[in-house]
């Protein structure tokens, strides 16, 4: 199945900022982030480990960790409403209702001293009509997220489960009152590869059925390419190259991006060492000048070490920040 | 559930036997009790006929075996000093340490534990600063000397309570303070690092993605997981208090067990230092078992494995 993508705009993040302060300064973990997001559409965001798309999921929902990191400036547009506005106590009917997370790892985000049926209960309770049978609501989510025999799997505990039943469990709680947008951060990541292709599968008809649009955080391409319709490549804080699958897939623009690709290994291949990037991100709290990634880029000149690189518009709906793209890049400027 | 209760049980009455048997024969290590009772001029015909009236005669493990035999039925021996029955001593003490054990034990742990989820909720901020400063003096405060300075002040100085004895709340105020100031600093802080523990979890925070009052995460999310390990201390705090505390009854007169054992054991009192400690013993090893089917109430996975 496949799901029809409206012009309808459910979710608009502005130039996001969310730093950490701490002994050491402010570790700008989320350093100006836009994108937008379609109904009906999956957006992946991709980078390596820290390099800030958790941070920016946490912040869709404003739960990044409190009070070591606030959100400094910007504008997160939820079904045309700017969320950051509201009180901390209003983000509740937010919450849950029209934007939702699923987490990395099903082990850990079940609470370990209540049933299955309570936590989900507990979800769906919110959506505020009084004289229901949560019950069998309950028992219908657990249905609509494939658990076999769900009216049995309501008693049972967390620890009574497989790793990718109580995946699904988080599923159902975290989708239990048709929120409008659903962050999965690296949801397969900690299930074995079959049980992933399944959950991916799921995620996939649960969004033909209800039109929900998802945020689909991973560092995998394979991934990428199988579930999104736009990718968002992040690297230190920032979005370095934005645009379609296909468009990031056939013209990688950013170095970053092209590396990234190139690192995903292939079937038809034969390599004795698979590829990689070398070197370190920056640290997010001692951040350079010019082009975050500049250390390692290959094509590096003195300019991406002066200044940051706006965004250039590569295609129709593609962009990426890299001076490479900028109509006054020489190719080998000193040979 | 059944299978857990039903062991956790047995062992409690095999702790028992043990306790008994090292009660019954460490006492008999303190030196012969005829030494004592007996006048200076009795005659070695004497002491046999006490010994043999009192069965003292019969080898160690027949003694014993009698004795555990009496206390199946109830008789937990007759004191030699006081004269009346030895369960009867420590049954008339005993109410007095309950009074004051529960008191402490309401009042510390209310304490405790919601200072502790107070300065974990509120980390770093000024809170959390009077929690360290509270859990500092209570756990370098020795008892002996907060007891008689409190007593100095309220009593002697400002006469608002009474300085000691038994009575109403008054009276027990001081002493609960004495005894329950280290609970409550032990517990606060116990509570406390579980508490931050569990507030970073992923569970607590799937709670707030569901869009939960940050109350409920708090309350039912965060409390039931983290409260295992101030359960444990509850549970040995508990066993400590209702088994009297020597120290502070003894700066308050407090009639309560605590004292009794420290008489019984100088008169070398054998059956009411066995009677006391085995009473003891059973109050520690029921406190704990009543913690073991908490823990089981607490986290299913305790209670089906």
């Amino acid at each position: 199945m496949t799901t029809q993508i409206s012009d309808k705009v459910v979710l608009e993040v502005k130039d996001l900022y969310t730093y950490f302060f701490n002994r050491w300064g402010t570790v700008k973990a989320v350093d100006g982030v836009s994108f937008s997001l379609r109904q009906g559409e999956t957006l992946g965001i991709v980078g390596e480990s820290g390099c800030g798309k958790t941070m920016t999921a946490l912040s869709l929902m404003r739960l990044n960790p409190k009070p070591a990191s606030r959100i400094i400036d910007g504008q997160i547009l939820l079904d045309g409403e700017d969320i950051l506005q509201r009180s901390e106590k209003d983000m509740r009917e937010v919450r849950g209702r029209k934007i939702s997370m699923i987490l990395q790892d099903p082990q850990t985000s079940l609470n370990p001293v209540y049933t299955i049926g309570n936590q989900l209960v507990e979800a769906l309770v919110h959506r505020g009509e009084l004289q229901r049978d949560l019950k069998l609501e309950a028992e219908q989510s657990l249905r609509n997220v494939r658990v076999a025999a769900p009216r049995r799997r309501l008693e049972d505990f967390p620890h009574q489960m497989s790793g990718g039943m109580k995946q699904r469990v988080v599923g159902a709680i975290a989708m239990a009152c048709d929120p409008m947008v659903i962050i999965a951060d690296e949801p397969t990541t900690a299930l074995d590869v079959t049980i992933q292709l399944q959950y991916l599968r799921l995620l996939k008809d649960i969004q033909a059925e209800t039109g929900m649009s998802i945020i689909f955080i991973t560092h995998d391409f394979g991934i990428v390419a199988r579930m999104c319709d736009r990718v968002v490549v992040m690297y230190a804080g920032r979005v370095v190259e934005e645009g379609p699958v296909r468009g990031i897939f056939n013209n990688p623009s950013h170095p970053y991006t092209e590396a990234l690709i190139g690192s995903v290994p292939k079937m038809e291949e034969r390599v004795d060492r698979l590829y990689q990037i070398e070197g370190q991100p920056p640290a997010l709290y001692d951040l350079p000048v010019g082009c975050r990634f500049a250390d390692r880029c290959r094509y590096m000149q003195d300019r991406c070490l002066e200044e940051y690189p706006p965004y250039y518009q590569v295609g129709e709906s593609q962009r990426a920040a890299c001076w490479r793209l900028d109509e006054t890049w020489q190719t080998n400027p000193t040979s | 559930m059944q299978r857990y209760l039903i062991f956790r049980v047995g062992q409690s009455i095999v702790a028992l036997i043990g306790v008994s048997m090292l009660v019954f024969f460490l006492t008999r290590l303190s030196g012969n009790v005829l030494d004592l009772m007996l006048p200076i001029e009795a005659t070695p015909e004497d002491f046999e006929r006490v010994e043999k009236a009192w069965g003292l005669d019969k080898p160690m493990v027949v003694q014993y075996l009698i004795y555990a035999k009496n206390v199946l039925q109830g008789d937990w021996g007759e004191s030699w000093k006081w004269g009346s029955g030895a369960l009867d001593i420590v049954l008339e003490k005993f109410p007095a340490t309950v009074q004051l054990a529960a008191f402490t034990l309401a009042i510390s742990t209310a304490l405790g534990l919601s200072i502790g989820m107070l300065v974990a909720t509120k980390k770093d901020t000024p809170f959390d600063y009077g929690g360290k400063i509270i859990a500092l003096l209570g756990q370098s405060l020795p008892s002996f000397w907060l007891g008689i300075v409190l007593m100095w002040v309220f009593a002697v100085l400002l006469g608002w309570l009474p300085t000691s004895g038994r009575g109403g709340i008054t009276h027990m105020i001081m002493p609960a303070i004495t005894l329950g100031w280290f609970n409550v600093a032990a517990l606060m802080r116990l509570t406390r690092s579980a508490m931050l523990e569990v507030l970073d979890s992923e569970y607590v925070k799937l709670a707030r993605i569901k869009g939960l009052p940050e109350w409920k995460v708090i309350w039912k999310h965060c409390l039931r997981n983290a409260a295992i390990a101030p359960l444990t201390y509850f549970g040995l705090v508990a066993g400590f208090l209702l088994t009297g505390s020597v120290v502070t009854e003894t700066v308050f007169a407090w009639p309560g067990t605590g004292l009794l054992a420290v008489e019984a054991v100088q008169a070398r009192d054998y059956q009411v230092v066995q009677a006391v400690v085995l009473f003891m013993a059973s109050i520690f090893i029921a406190s704990n078992l009543v913690v073991d089917i908490l823990y089981a109430y607490l986290d299913p996975r305790i209670r089906y494995n």
